[in-house]
């Protein structure tokens, strides 16, 4: 048995047959505001090297993504999101060859940085002449903008989709339960590409069909988990309480239930944008979306596909957008590691 | 269990009428005439031969009509016989392969069989061992090292490991191509001396007596082996881990630690087997996975699986190969978690006697 820490665990309240060598814990504000569950959780995540060092990685992105044109400023006709291409010779060349046409203004920081007076391709191009630099960091803001409407929409579709199921319960719960289980049988990725597929011709390249489509298929997990949280929150004596009141379902529903099943869901699906990026950038990797030459990730290692041969000579067309697309995704993930450990049940009520 | 297996039996209707709705829905996303365009080699140039298609496909009729006939085919006016339909195997003609898609699914699928067959042993084995290791060494430096081992697995998309291990392996040392044979070994595969069995190219190499060329497609799989085995690693060591766990802090390994039993054999004895349970199910999954074909490794790896084949239709908007490639998927899906979870119940006295 381990002995409790006498400043754990101790109940509020009834304080005065206690010592003066215990204290009572305080409790700050932000605790006070989030309540005991989602205050722990959010000390949790912020608790292990792993999780911080997954904060900064984000946090660096997103500062990348912000002053995008600060770092590298789109070349005037074009719009930001196209890749400057140095001439239209197919090969790509190594890094630090000088940048001829569609060269960008000289930012403040490079020559400082890298004590040149002209712009060099900092990353080489890739095929077709396109600079990788360039479209390593406005692709960060390709990553952040698709993750975030993708993460939003799925959220939100989840959320809804699963509280109706829940607090419904019975016939309408089994239903739209196996409406769900049919929509995960195929493996998301093949169902996004044929959805993808027919939604290009219709809208065309752009990143709305691959879009459209991660939404359609990604939100039934947090349908699943919502559901879940909200079945036990029924159940407790508050809900009761305004039932026997008199007050409205839908009232019920989205004053009393969802606040106070939501915030698991809430923090999974912020970190869900790693993987949605991931997603987008396998499906433009297949060539699926993006039209050529559009700052994302996936795109620019796709180029890498035709040179496989050549890969050896050629390294620089995958090493720098592959390892920003590792770095960015891993910051994700060490965060979500870091949510599991706190999220998970049996972990509960251990400090 | 006769009830259980009778109630998972009644769901897989539902599941394959919901799958085929699924995609039928995609599909009337398409207007009549783009649909008409799907299923035709030579498209009509003026509008009334068009309309005369649209008719004669019945794509003017109520949806439930053209459902129907999409399942069972389209009545001949003359024979008055059903034409077509997927139920009768007839998923349309690809255009990306100049093929028709059934035809096009029993060529490629043997090769996903063939590489979902070998790698399925080093994915599964060596995620529990590592899994297995970790719970046991928790919180030692083995626990932290695999811990990190697996979070960077999760986050290398599996193309860019793919493009890596290609930049290494074949690029830089030219030890292991991508692709599937290398020419020699193709010629005498096509040739007229090469009996073929089931087309599953590693066994009927071995059937032919041919070691040189199982070498050879064995060469040519290993890197996606390994990138498949790498990436799903990850999720097969922490299931086990904290599988493991659990267990280990149960009564009955205490119990057997307090016999003065070896550590090694509760763990291994004890602790173990029951700790597999929940990755049974995780394995049983993922070999589904395999079989429906990897896109993504497939393509990188310029592998003929039936995944390659969907990635290029996609790319080419070849929609009728895409659902084909869907609904084949579907029914491999479908049968296969019936058959996972009807092992699970076999195995695991819970289910069973719930």
């Amino acid at each position: 048995m381990t002995i409790v820490e006498p400043t754990e665990n101790i109940p509020s309240g009834d304080n005065r047959l206690l010592g003066d060598d215990v204290k009572m814990r305080e409790i700050g504000k932000l605790e006070r505001f989030l309540g005991p569950d989602n205050y722990r959780i959010v000390k949790g995540l912020v608790k292990t090297p792993a999780s911080r060092i997954g904060f900064f990685l984000v946090f660096f992105f997103a500062m990348i993504a912000i002053f995008a044109p600060l770092i590298i400023a789109p070349v005037p006709p074009n719009d930001p999101y196209k890749i400057p291409r140095d001439g239209y010779k197919n090969d790509p060349r190594a890094p630090g060859t000088e940048w001829k046409r569609q060269v960008p203004e000289m930012p403040f920081w490079y020559k400082t940085l890298t004590g040149k007076d002209e712009w060099v391709h900092l990353m080489g191009t890739s095929e077709g002449s396109y600079d990788i630099f360039y479209g390593v960091i406005w692709g960060t803001r390709t990553a952040f903008t698709t993750g975030l409407v993708v993460t939003i929409a799925t959220f939100l579709i989840g959320v809804i989709y699963g509280s109706i199921s829940a607090y419904y319960g019975g016939v309408v719960d089994n239903l739209m339960m196996r409406v769900l289980d049919v929509l995960m049988i195929l493996p998301s990725t093949l169902a996004a590409l044929i959805l993808a597929a027919v939604l290009t011709p219709k809208i065309g390249k752009s990143v709305l069909p691959v879009m459209i489509a991660l939404i359609a298929f990604g939100w039934m997990g947090y349908a699943r988990i919502i559901r879940g949280d909200i079945l036990s929150i029924k159940e407790r004596d508050y809900i009761m309480a305004a039932k026997v009141s008199g007050v409205k379902n839908s009232r019920i529903l989205f004053k009393h239930i969802i606040p106070n099943a939501i915030f698991p869901t809430l923090v999974l699906a912020s970190l869900g944008i790693g993987d949605v990026v991931l997603s987008f950038a396998a499906l433009s990797f297949l060539g699926i979306g993006t039209e050529t030459g559009y700052a994302d990730w996936g795109q620019l290692l796709s180029f890498a596909r035709n040179w496989i041969s050549s890969l050896g000579t050629y390294w620089y067309i995958v090493v720098f957008p592959g390892i920003t697309l590792v770095l960015y995704v891993m910051g994700w993930n060490l965060i979500g590691d870091a949510m599991r450990d706190v999220l998970d049940p049996r972990m509960r009520g251990k400090s | 269990m006769t009830t259980y297996i009778i109630r998972r039996l009644l769901l897989v209707p539902i599941l394959l009428i919901g799958v085929t709705i699924l995609i039928f829905g995609m599909m009337q996303l398409l207007s009549p005439v783009e649909r008409t365009a799907l299923y035709l080699k030579d498209f009509p140039k003026n509008d009334k031969a068009i309309e005369g298609l649209i008719k004669r496909y019945g794509f003017d009729k109520p949806v439930y009509v053209q459902y129907y006939n999409w399942l069972m085919g389209v009545e001949n006016p003359t024979t008055g016989e059903r034409e077509g339909g997927i139920l009768h195997g007839d998923f349309g003609y690809s255009r990306s392969s100049s093929m028709p898609v059934s035809e096009l699914i029993s060529r490629r699928f043997p090769n996903t069989v063939d590489l979902a067959l070998w790698a399925m042993a080093p994915m599964i084995l060596i995620g529990i061992w590592l899994g297995v290791q970790a719970a046991v060494h928790q919180n030692t430096w083995i626990d932290q090292g695999l811990r990190i081992f697996s979070i960077v697995g999760t986050s290398f998309p599996t193309f860019v490991f793919g493009l890596l291990v290609l930049m290494i392996f074949y690029a830089k040392l030219q030890w292991l191509p991508p692709g599937r044979l290398s020419g020699w070994a193709s010629a005498i595969v096509d040739s007229a001396q090469w009996r073929t069995y089931i087309n599953v190219l590693t066994i009927d190499s071995l059937l032919n007596g041919r070691f040189d060329i199982f070498v050879d497609a064995l060469r040519h799989m290993i890197l996606p082996i390994v990138t498949l085995s790498y990436i799903n690693w990850a999720g097969f060591l922490r299931v086990t881990r904290s599988s493991m766990l659990e267990t280990l802090r149960q009564d009955y390994v205490v119990t057997a630690r307090a016999k003065g039993l070896a550590e090694h054999d509760v763990v291994f004895g004890h602790a173990r087997p029951n700790a597999l349970l929940p990755v049974i199910t995780m394995a049983g999954f993922s070999i589904v996975g395999l079989l429906g074909g990897v896109v993504i490794t497939e393509s990188v790896f310029n592998y003929p699986g039936i995944g390659a084949a969907a990635a290029r239709a996609a790319v080419s908007l070849d929609i009728v190969t895409m659902l084909g490639f869907a609904i084949f998927n579907g029914l491999i899906l479908i049968v296969a978690n019936l058959v996972v979870d009807i092992v699970y119940a076999f195995i695991d006295p819970r289910v069973r006697l719930s």
